[in-house]
């Protein structure tokens, strides 16, 4: 072994994949393009995010090295790189547009990551300045972030694989997709399809509902919302969010985020005439649990409240539709709830931290983390009065590895960590530029980016806007939506003098 | 008969003793001393060569046997023997084998393997244990249809709860029938307004769960009931499945298993068990669990001697009731002797099992009640017979014998029979009958 500073990852592998979907990019990028033609906009923007994906595309293709594989370390890479550089390319139409805030490439940056991790935090700040057409792209990356770009590339690219399985498991989201087919390109295939069912099926919801109730909801909103919905991503091209609409709209939303957050495995399983493998899960009641419980005392806080008199329908209303967007880590909002008393507001801060299912459109912590973690601590108490005991955690019914709980274990206090130094950050840096943010709203910031939820309190709030934060504030979380998406690890690897050498 | 056992170890030395009397036995051992040694001590032919052999199957004449039998220790063994008997033509087979996988590929497909009847050692042990742990208050109890099915007898004590009820107060359980009554030495076929009085024997026929039930309402005192503590020592296939009949039966067991990764194992398939991971010897382990205060202590090691020093240990300490599970048949007295409530030899219970079924030629499995009086059949129907394609209340309208049908299998499920039940081919049918009118009803079958 000659020192340790050979490179023993297969990195043209990884940069060989990375160039196959860049390669690709330009396929999602029709979309916008064909809205502005319809429209008589620039098509410029997208034009030019077609160029460069192509040229980057080819030059990453043509690295690759066919002998190399890809092994767990090259996944890794791939992993990082991808979301990195989709989420690069993506801010172009931003930059070359011109317009706004977004027109300073760190702006455009950071609406693009926030856009691709489905969090759906925004820095616009005047929303009629940009075309239909950009707006649209904002809704379209979103929708490509929800089931995770990797999926979509295991899909599409049938020669991937072995190193499907791979890719799928280092983007952990999915971590149980595998068990559907024999072939992963198939699983994700079915996957995928019913991604695409289900933004159709809310497309054709919204815009029936629109020609009923509300002529805003035409089928331009209708088309951006379904992307953004069941992807439980957030961004709308209109300022007051989802609030915009009539509230027969906005409740039919809901059902959209919750399905959103519900694993996708279980819902093919439901849909294949196995419902029951979806009703008995016990995440699925542990996430529907807590998201009916936090609306309860949401909707309790604000009866109670005088200083809110939204009446009975709209109460339950907002306080279902921004608890569900919250914990789905949607980030839609139906009124402004930074006006709400701070004992609902914390409510929603908690909520934050739940997330949906694994293997859905959902970000933050994810609900059988929660439960596994909360099993295993009455485990632990239960073993405390009987040493000798053998006691397996069970989800399901199905004992969970004990290696698979000190993961869990470990993800959660990294994420804490994370969370807490990101916090940190956003106070020290406010405090240095002169912003007035409270510590709540530096908390709220924190957890709503690392977490990819969207809006969170204070400025940054869901009729607020991102752009108040300094600069240098949302660089770091540019990076931390990054990581919070990918689920720290892939990052993090990346880091280690480990995984560059033997 | 023309009886060919495969194995003279101790399971197959006791069916061939007891088959010698009346039936032309050959028996099978690799062991030449051995198949010596039994040509001695039983009339029976022996030879001495590997039973999965055809020639020696030949020279056993396994083409014209009745019925061969394989009980060797090996489970392989046993399956290839009756392979092989199969394609020679051998008659019935049986095999003796261990794996409960082995059997649930067999239950699955009767007749894999090429084997007719199979029997599960440890499965069958699992199912004494329970039986003894569950029903301490029936008079006799016996398993139809591979246990999916059983048969008690219960005497009414003074006091039990059932006395002065009629039969349709009594019978509450979804898969339960009352199919008889013997009051003063006479049977009754009990109707749904016959009252139930101190002193009467009830028999009873359904799933082992409502069995269950049903002696807690017979005798709540002597039952044990869910709150009773059940320790299991040993996570042997015994051990573990006896945790698992009882889980079935509601009960939550512990289980105490001193290897690592076998507890592990057990905690994970056992979800209403309590593993300990623990060596039982462990006199200052077995207070700090409250073992001394447990109701039925099972003792499952492989070790015939720990498994005494627990027994002696467990009843030292104030447990009621100790069953222990003895691998030697002959320690079965001393272990009985030294004060241990029940001990269970799995092979002298397979030998049992394996015996019983050669006794049974028209009728699957029978039982014989009160001297004689009536018997519990298990019919297998064919196509074809009186009783197929009719519901059950038109068969009894149009039939003069008194029979009860008690409990129906269909493809390994249990069908609680109604009037309305219309019996189909390959039915197993579980059903008392009036021993004077056994042939008539086998005759319908």
């Amino acid at each position: 072994m000659s020192g340790g500073s050979r490179i023993r990852v297969g990195w043209r592998a990884s940069v060989g994949l990375t160039g196959d979907v860049l390669a690709a990019l330009p396929v999602p990028l029709a979309f916008p393009l064909l809205i502005a033609v319809y429209y008589g906009e620039s098509p410029v923007p997208f034009l030019a995010a077609i160029a460069v994906s192509l040229a980057l595309g080819a030059a990453f293709r043509w690295t690759r090295d066919p002998a190399e594989d890809l092994g767990p370390r090259e996944a890794f890479l791939a992993v990082a790189l991808i979301w990195f550089l989709v989420a690069a390319v993506g801010a172009i139409p931003f930059v070359v547009a011109g317009v706004g805030t977004v027109a300073n490439p760190v702006n455009a940056m950071f609406e693009s990551m926030s856009g691709l991790t489905t969090t759906g935090a925004t820095v616009l700040r005047d929303f009629s300045l940009h075309s239909r057409s950009v707006m649209m792209w904002r809704q379209v990356i979103q929708w490509l972030g929800g089931l995770g770009i990797l999926i979509l590339a295991t899909a599409v690219l049938s020669e991937i694989g072995v190193g499907g399985a791979q890719l799928m498991e280092s983007e952990s989201q999915t971590q149980d997709v595998n068990k559907l087919t024999p072939k992963i390109s198939r699983t994700a295939q079915l996957i995928w399809g019913i991604y695409f069912g289900l933004t159709g099926l809310a497309i054709a919801v919204y815009f029936l509902l629109g020609l009923a109730v509300d002529p805003q909801m035409d089928l331009y909103n209708a088309v951006a919302h379904a992307f953004t919905s069941v992807a439980t991503a957030g961004f709308s091209p209109e300022p007051l969010s989802v609030g915009a609409f009539h509230p027969l709209i906005q409740w039919a939303v809901v059902p959209f985020m919750v399905i959103g957050s519900t694993s996708f495995v279980l819902i093919y399983f439901a849909i294949n005439g196995e419902p029951m493998r979806l009703l008995k899960n016990e995440e699925f009641h542990f996430y529907l649990g807590a998201m009916g419980t936090l609306a309860s005392v949401v909707a309790l806080g604000l009866f109670l409240d005088p200083s809110i008199a939204y009446g009975p329908e709209a109460t339950l209303r907002h306080a279902v539709f921004n608890v569900a967007s919250v914990v789905t880590t949607t980030g839609y909002a139906s009124t402004d709830y930074v006006q709400w008393a701070p004992a609902a507001k914390h409510m929603l801060f908690m909520g934050m931290f739940v997330g949906g299912m694994v293997g859905s459109t959902t970000c933050s912590i994810k609900s059988l983390r929660w439960l596994v973690a909360l099993k295993s601590f009455k485990r632990n108490l239960y073993t405390a009065i009987h040493p000798d005991s053998v006691r397996p955690v069970r989800i399901s019914g199905k004992p969970i590895d004990e290696g698979a709980i000190r993961d869990i274990y470990a993800y959660l206090l990294l994420s804490i960590v994370i969370f807490f130094l990101l916090a940190i950050v956003i106070v020290v840096d406010a405090e240095r530029a002169d912003v007035p943010v409270t510590e709540f709203e530096a908390l709220g910031a924190a957890a709503t980016t690392f977490l990819n939820i969207g809006p969170a309190f204070g400025d940054a709030g869901p009729y607020g806007t991102f752009a108040t934060f300094p600069m240098s504030t949302r660089a770091v979380m540019i990076v931390l939506m990054w990581i919070g998406r990918i689920e720290i690890i892939p990052v993090l690897v990346l880091f280690t003098k480990a995984f560059w050498t033997s | 008969m023309h009886v060919v056992v495969i194995g003279a170890g101790e399971v197959g030395t006791s069916i061939a003793a007891s088959l010698a009397s009346d039936h032309e036995v050959v028996v099978v051992d690799v062991d030449p001393d051995r198949a010596e040694q039994l040509k001695y001590e039983l009339d029976v032919l022996t030879i001495a060569g590997d039973g999965t052999s055809s020639e020696i199957q030949s020279a056993a004449e396994v083409d014209r046997a009745d019925m061969v039998i394989a009980c060797t220790d090996d489970d392989q063994t046993n399956l290839v023997a009756c392979g092989t008997a199969k394609t020679l033509g051998g008659g019935f087979t049986i095999a003796r084998v261990k794996s409960t996988d082995f059997l649930r590929t067999w239950e699955g497909n009767e007749g894999a393997f090429g084997v007719d009847f199979m029997v599960c050692t440890d499965l069958l042990t699992a199912q004494n244990i329970v039986r003894v742990i569950g029903l301490p208050a029936a008079v006799d109890v016996d398993p139809f249809a591979g246990g999916l099915v059983q048969m008690a007898e219960f005497e009414i004590a003074e006091g039990s709860p059932v006395a002065g009820q009629t039969v349709s107060e009594a019978d509450r359980f979804e898969s339960l029938t009352f199919v008889g009554l013997f009051r003063n030495g006479e049977m009754t076929i009990p109707r749904g307004d016959t009252g139930i009085t101190v002193g009467d024997r009830a028999v009873v026929i359904g799933s082992p769960e409502s069995v269950q039930s049903f002696a807690t309402d017979v005798a709540p005192e002597t039952t044990p009931d869910r709150a009773d503590e059940i320790v299991v020592v040993g996570g042997s296939e015994i051990g573990y499945q006896t945790a698992r009949l009882l889980e079935e039966r509601e009960f939550k067991p512990r289980l105490i298993e001193q290897d690592p990764d076998r507890a592990r194992w057990l905690a994970e398939n056992l979800p209403d068990t309590v593993v300990m991971e623990h060596d039982a010897t462990d006199t200052e382990f077995l207070s700090r669990e409250h073992v001394d205060e447990a109701d039925i202590v099972v003792t499952a090691l492989r070790s015939d001697e720990k498994n005494l020093l627990i027994s002696v240990l467990a009843k030292r300490l104030g447990v009621d009731r100790v069953i222990a599970v003895v691998d030697s048949p002959d320690y079965v007295t001393v272990f009985e002797e030294i004060g241990i409530d029940i001990a269970i030899n799995p092979r002298t219970v397979t030998a049992e099992e394996i015996t019983r079924f050669t006794y049974e030629s028209v009728a699957e499995n029978i039982a014989v009640l009160e001297n004689d009086q009536a018997e519990v059949l298990e019919l297998e129907l064919t196509e074809g017979c009186g009783l197929v394609g009719r519901p059950i209340s038109e068969i009894v309208a149009d039939s003069d014998v008194r029979f009860v049908i008690g409990a129906i299998t269909r493809n390994r499920e249990l069908v609680t029979p109604r009037g309305d039940t219309v019996l189909q081919a390959g039915d197993h049918v579980i059903l008392l009958v009036e021993s004077d009118s056994v042939s008539d009803i086998a005759s319908m079958a």
